[in-house]
């Protein structure tokens, strides 16, 4: 069993400057930032290194920062420009018994963070949903769509924080 | 003359009874064997998600409810362990006491619901109606606790919205003495049946690494062979108190991880659940259920992931607090939804007829795919 001092000192070793800090000043699990477009190689070592073992991917979770600027167009509508959109990975071993969480941040304008199917096939759905919700592109995925909203859906990133109903979708009043 | 053949694709669902609800199975054949499957998944999206991010932190419980409509009191568990572990607070035991004895009669039932649809879905309906008719006790027992029989609203923040009835330990003691030999009458009338052995030993196996691989967990996982139970591995609660029993698939009528063994770890998981629920009444402390709710649910800024094991495996809620009184992101790590996607490596060299039945041994309910 290791602690997050510990995986991050030798994720450090190994990675460099693609391992970017260790967050523990927050309630209540401490996770580490890594760099999104190394994120597969480092997952790939996690569940690999015989003292690690991270076999299970728990939880992968996209969410927006929302810590841009806030832009008033013409009509009093409220959008975000600049800032992060991120994404957890909650994982653990189902042998040694230990956790871990990661973040990755990437810019909300252009997002785009390498896939871990490769590692975790659980982590497939889970990031056509980060796709579908928050746009989020993940490089090398298998089959990167959207899987809760409508295949034909052209109206933005439902989840994201200045996200806005259209009036129509295919001819039906959306806020009825 | 060889005949031509060509690879055809069959549509199965939305609207299909055997896939539990609205699910799409793209079925991609060649001739009766199913070389893949396209699982096409959203029919029943209600924005969870979206709605969780304009509610305050009390206000979510009742949307989670409506995810794993089979097991309400597993949802709201995990939802305020997430919350409480946020805000730091202790909890009286009779609430921890309390909870559990929910959240295991919450998995009979819920597990009395998987096993009846899963013989109607191969062709025994009489084992449907055995096993709805001791599903209505359970749920008469929660109707006396808080007076709802599906959607609770009970455990809360903190604590709990009631205590329970004064005849309510009674009146479980009763219903274990009554249903402990409905589960052996169960055995008799279908889990030893000839003709649905032959339907399930060897359908649909899964083997381990692939099932730890693709995050399968709770009963499926375990009949792949593995003692894994959060309740023991990663305790929360007051689950360590009590004595009981993980059941793994042993591949007692084909290989380990088929679809006979996913049923029949859920057979054995019932009795172990009112071993817990014995002990468990037997030991409640007295107290007031009320007393730890908060006032005002504020927690710090912070992130979380609080997981139970719900009857189909296990629920996660990652949370993200931003210090105001809404949370920032609630992301639910449905069982369902993760066990969905090895859905398509079951079913590769089987027969058409087999999804049905591979279908029904994973246990999925769609109001917590799609949430």
């Amino acid at each position: 069993m290791k602690s997050p001092e510990e995986i991050f000192n030798f994720l450090k070793e190994k990675f460099g400057n693609s391992v970017i800090e260790l967050k523990t000043d927050k309630p209540v699990d401490p996770y580490i930032i890594v760099d999104p477009i190394e994120v597969d190689k480092i997952c790939l070592l996690l569940r690999d290194h015989s003292e690690l073992q991270f076999d299970s991917l728990m939880n992968l979770s996209g969410i927006d920062d929302a810590n841009g600027d806030k832009v008033k167009d013409e009509n009093g509508l409220e959008s975000i420009k600049g800032g992060t959109l991120s994404v957890y990975y909650n994982i653990e071993s189902t042998s040694i018994k230990h956790k871990l969480t990661l973040r990755v941040s990437t810019n909300r304008e252009k997002p785009e963070v390498v896939t871990v199917t490769e590692v975790w096939k659980s982590a497939d759905w889970h990031e056509r949903e980060a796709y579908d919700m928050y746009g989020i592109v993940f490089l090398n995925h298998p089959d990167l769509r959207r899987i809760l909203m409508p295949y034909d859906w052209e109206f933005g990133y439902p989840l994201r924080k200045d996200y806005k109903n259209p009036e129509f979708y295919r001819g039906m009043k959306v806020p009825y | 003359m060889a005949l031509k053949t060509e690879e055809m694709v069959l549509n199965m669902g939305p609207q299909h009874p055997s896939t539990h609800g609205v699910l799409r199975l793209e079925l991609q054949l060649d001739g009766e064997i199913i070389t893949n499957v396209i699982p096409h998944i959203g029919y029943l999206h209600r924005c969870f998600e979206k709605h969780a991010e304009a509610m305050t932190y009390p206000q979510v419980i009742p949307y989670t409810d409506r995810m794993d409509y089979l097991a309400s009191m597993g949802n709201e568990f995990g939802y305020v362990l997430g919350v409480e572990k946020l805000l730091n607070i202790q909890l009286p035991e009779r609430v921890e006491y309390i909870r559990v004895i929910m959240a295991e009669l919450q998995r009979i039932a819920s597990h009395l619901v998987a096993l009846g649809t899963y013989g109607a879905d191969i062709g025994a309906f009489t084992p449907f109606l055995f096993c709805f008719r001791d599903r209505e006790k359970i749920l008469n027992l929660f109707e006396i606790t808080c007076g709802a029989r599906l959607l609770y609203n009970y455990i809360w923040i903190g604590g709990l919205s009631h205590d329970i009835h004064p005849d309510f330990i009674r009146l479980t003691k009763e219903f274990i003495k009554e249903f402990r030999p409905n589960v052996k009458e169960l055995n008799d009338l279908l889990s030893y049946n000839r003709i649905f052995i032959e339907r399930t030993a060897n359908v649909g196996v899964l083997p381990l690494d692939t099932a730890i691989n693709y995050g399968v967990s709770g009963p499926n996982l375990r009949a792949s062979g593995m003692k894994w139970d959060l309740r023991k591995d990663d305790p929360y609660s007051v689950y360590h108190k009590f004595d009981y029993d993980i059941p793994v698939g042993k591949g007692e009528k084909g290989k380990t991880g088929d679809c006979w063994d996913r049923y029949y770890v859920r057979v054995l998981e019932m009795e172990e659940s009112l071993k817990i629920i014995e002990q468990a009444i037997e030991q409640i402390p007295e107290g007031d259920v009320t007393s730890a709710i908060p006032k005002r649910v504020k927690p710090p800024e912070g992130q979380v992931y609080a997981r139970v094991e719900n009857p189909r495996g296990e629920l996660g809620y990652f949370i993200i607090s931003d210090g105001s009184l809404n949370p920032a992101r609630v992301k639910v790590r449905a069982p369902s939804f993760v066990t969905m996607q090895v859905f398509p490596e079951l079913c590769k060299g089987f027969m058409v007829a087999d999804v049905v039945a591979i279908l029904g041994s994973v246990d999925i309910v769609l109001g917590e795919i799609d949430r």
